[in-house]
């Protein structure tokens, strides 16, 4: 008979390889799947990474897909930390976007590096209020901010379609519907050949890694997140911790969208996000909530989603197959984290002994 | 057309926008009853929706479709229950994932499904029944006599649902594994059994309500169908206060939400002697907005008797005591 008991904390190391393991059952539980779709899973696999490292193009796909999903991932882990389930970092990403847009499309007159600085900030912004609205009501009436950041979604995205199919509509595009594509002046420098995207990310990585460990306010979030009594108990003012980190969490995720908006698109649309802001909530889990481990996750996942698409037109197979993938990833990784508490041990059934009987 | 008429159709319809809700909201409620919160609603609506869909046009059978249907959902929910329950994974991710899946398995079987139409010994077995002489009764007759057998299965649900929990020992025991777990496990209830099934169950009634999109509603396939009613389907669980007659009223308001949003869509309004129409993403917006008063309303009106289960969200653990 088997028998469940706690086992003393593990190293950094056997978590790691504990997650490799669930990574690797999960692809192997992929692949079980693919055959009885009546596909060969090895090749799926062998085109998923054809799809998106073997040649320069795809590899810079995947690196502007990996971009996205790291910001978004560092906000919504400052948010998780604290365990404030902010899963609505698709609408923050969205008015983010929307913010950045505005400017874009109505100052161009302003210098480039202004221009660029006004989209930045109002994208922060607009995140940041985006995501002060469930945190106000959490912090106030204690209402759910996982419903809240959902619903909040949809508002998000339904705005954009308004503004696409109506006020911002571009007269020029004979009918379609489609917002103007930006100014050159609104649009991000590259490096390297990818958006200067990359470089805010690293810096943010170095920054939320900073807040969550080295400062007080990150000291804060744990707390919170991990005991709501002691944080009070110590003094903290729960209600602020919880208003400024959810506008930070919010931000980011805006940040994410500006980027996205002016680096990748150079417009807006409703389909701006292709689904990152729930693939972040995914990564940002895998990753710990550790700002360097967000990174390397990331890319992997940027790699599944950039595969995926490669999919599509080398198998004709569908590429919400990545979907299936990250979902599956998800629950072994979720189900192996019950081995760093606890293990099985095997008892023997001893005979019932004389005196109970 | 009198008003009155209107009125009725306009009932009518608020129910049949209102029954996917009202399966996942049903489902939903079992669940966190045994101390679980699914959020995984939303993927396995996608996935009733879609294996209904396919079962309805592969095999012509009404049956097998509904059946497809809950047994896709309780799939679902089966990996969502052995994550939390055996593994005690979080709830919450756990949902989320089971939500990201539900929507990629669903896109990715739905891909040779769009455009498919079903056969009509399926859209048949769905059709309205008009009851004789009560379909006449004035405003409530259409609503409750002139409806799709789907539609009042969903009712007639609720209302057993409401019986399991007020007068059977089984249902009794169910609410205790949601509230004080330890307690209902030294009194003899094997509580990972109730979870499980509680669990599934649950699952297979979301599966049924996204059923009814792809079988009745639309019928069609389209990727996702469900466009949110999962999720409010979660926030009506807990704006119903974990309550099956509750649910009804909760479910048949956002029905009712919805169809008039469809039926405002491209009207013009006099408003201070202009004529306006709203544009319908906006309007679209209502019922998710809606969604945010009634979950604040909710926690200002808590009290005790209002409260959710106790032990929601909490795993349990027999080795732990």
């Amino acid at each position: 008979m088997l028998k469940i008991v706690k086992r003393a904390e593990i190293t950094p190391m056997q978590s790691m390889m504990q997650r490799c393991v669930a990574v690797i059952a999960a692809l192997a539980a992929a692949a079980v799947f693919m055959l009885i779709m009546g596909y060969n899973p090895l090749t799926v696999f062998w085109n998923l990474i054809e799809g998106s490292l073997l040649s320069e193009y795809r590899f810079q796909q995947t690196i502007n897909k990996t971009i996205p999903l790291v910001v978004i991932s560092l906000g919504i882990a400052i948010a998780f930390k604290m365990k404030f389930w902010n899963i609505g970092a698709e609408g923050q990403f969205f008015m983010g976007a929307f913010a950045a847009s505005y400017f874009a499309l109505n100052f161009t007159f302003l210098p480039k590096p202004l221009l660029i600085l006004v989209m930045f900030l109002a994208a922060m912004i607009a995140g940041a209020f985006w995501c002060f609205i469930p945190g106000f009501l959490k912090a106030k009436w204690g209402t759910n901010e996982t419903l809240v950041t959902l619903m909040l979604n949809y508002v998000a995205t339904k705005w954009i379609m308004f503004l696409q199919y109506g006020p911002w509509k571009d007269p020029n595009a004979s009918g379609f519907p489609r917002i103007p594509v930006f100014d050159d002046a609104a649009v991000l420098p590259e490096v390297f050949g990818v958006h200067i995207g990359w470089i805010i990310a690293i810096i943010l990585v170095v920054a939320v890694y900073f807040l969550l460990n080295k400062t007080k306010l990150g000291f804060e979030i744990t707390v919170v997140g991990e005991n709501i009594a002691t944080a009070r108990y110590a003094g903290m003012n729960v209600k602020k911790v919880l208003l400024i980190s959810v506008c930070l969490s919010g931000a980011i995720c805006g940040l994410a969208g500006m980027m996205q908006a002016t680096g990748i698109e150079h417009s807006l649309t409703y389909q701006l996000s292709g689904g990152i802001g729930f693939t972040a909530i995914i990564t940002c889990w895998l990753a710990r909530l550790k700002p360097v481990n967000i990174v390397f996750v990331s890319f992997f996942f940027a790699m599944l989603i950039q595969g995926g698409a490669y999919l599509q037109g080398s198998l004709q197979i569908p590429s919400a197959v990545s979907g299936i993938l990250q979902g599956i990833i998800l629950f072994f990784v979720l189900a192996s984290e019950f081995f760093s508490q606890y293990r099985f041990v095997q008892i023997k059934k001893h005979t019932p002994s004389k005196e109970v009987a | 057309m009198g008003i009155l008429t209107a009125i009725a159709l306009f009932l009518q319809s608020s129910m049949q926008m209102g029954t996917t809700i009202l399966y996942g909201t049903l489902g939903g409620i079992l669940g966190e009853r045994a101390g679980n919160l699914n959020l995984g609603v939303e993927g396995m609506m996608l996935m009733g929706a879609v294996m209904g869909f396919m079962a309805g046009v592969k095999t012509g059978s009404a049956f097998l479709a509904v059946l497809i249907a809950g047994l896709a959902g309780a799939f679902g929910a089966l990996i969502y229950a052995i994550v939390t329950v055996t593994f005690r994974g979080n709830q919450t991710v756990t949902g989320l994932a089971l939500t990201i899946f539900g929507t990629g398995f669903s896109s990715f079987v739905g891909k040779s499904l769009s455009g498919v139409a079903l056969p009509s010994s399926v859209t048949q077995a769905f059709a309205a029944v008009k009851v004789p002489f009560l379909s006449d009764i004035p405003l409530l007759g259409p609503m409750l006599f002139h409806q799709s057998a789907y539609v009042i299965a969903a009712l007639i649900l609720a209302v057993l649902m409401y019986l399991y929990f007020q007068k059977t020992k089984v249902g009794l025991n169910h609410k205790a594994v949601g509230e004080n777990p330890s307690a209902a496990d030294a009194s003899g209830i094997n509580t990972t059994l109730y979870k499980y099934l509680a669990l599934v169950s649950g699952g297979f009634l979301c599966g049924v309500g996204g059923g009814y999109l792809t079988l009745v509603f639309v019928p069609r396939w389209q990727e996702e169908i469900t466009a949110g009613l999962g999720w409010i389907a979660v926030a009506l669980v807990i704006f119903c206060t974990w309550h099956p007659l509750k649910a009804i009223l909760g479910a048949y308001f956002f029905g009712m939400l919805r169809a008039l949003v469809f039926k405002i869509q491209g009207v013009s309004i006099p408003l201070f002697g202009h004529h306006i129409t709203i544009a319908s993403n906006l309007l679209d917006m209502l019922p998710y907005l809606m969604t945010v008063v009634v979950l604040v309303i909710v926690t200002l009106g808590n009290n005790r008797k209002h409260r959710p289960p106790a032990g929601l969200s909490n795993p349990f653990f027999r080795e732990e005591r």
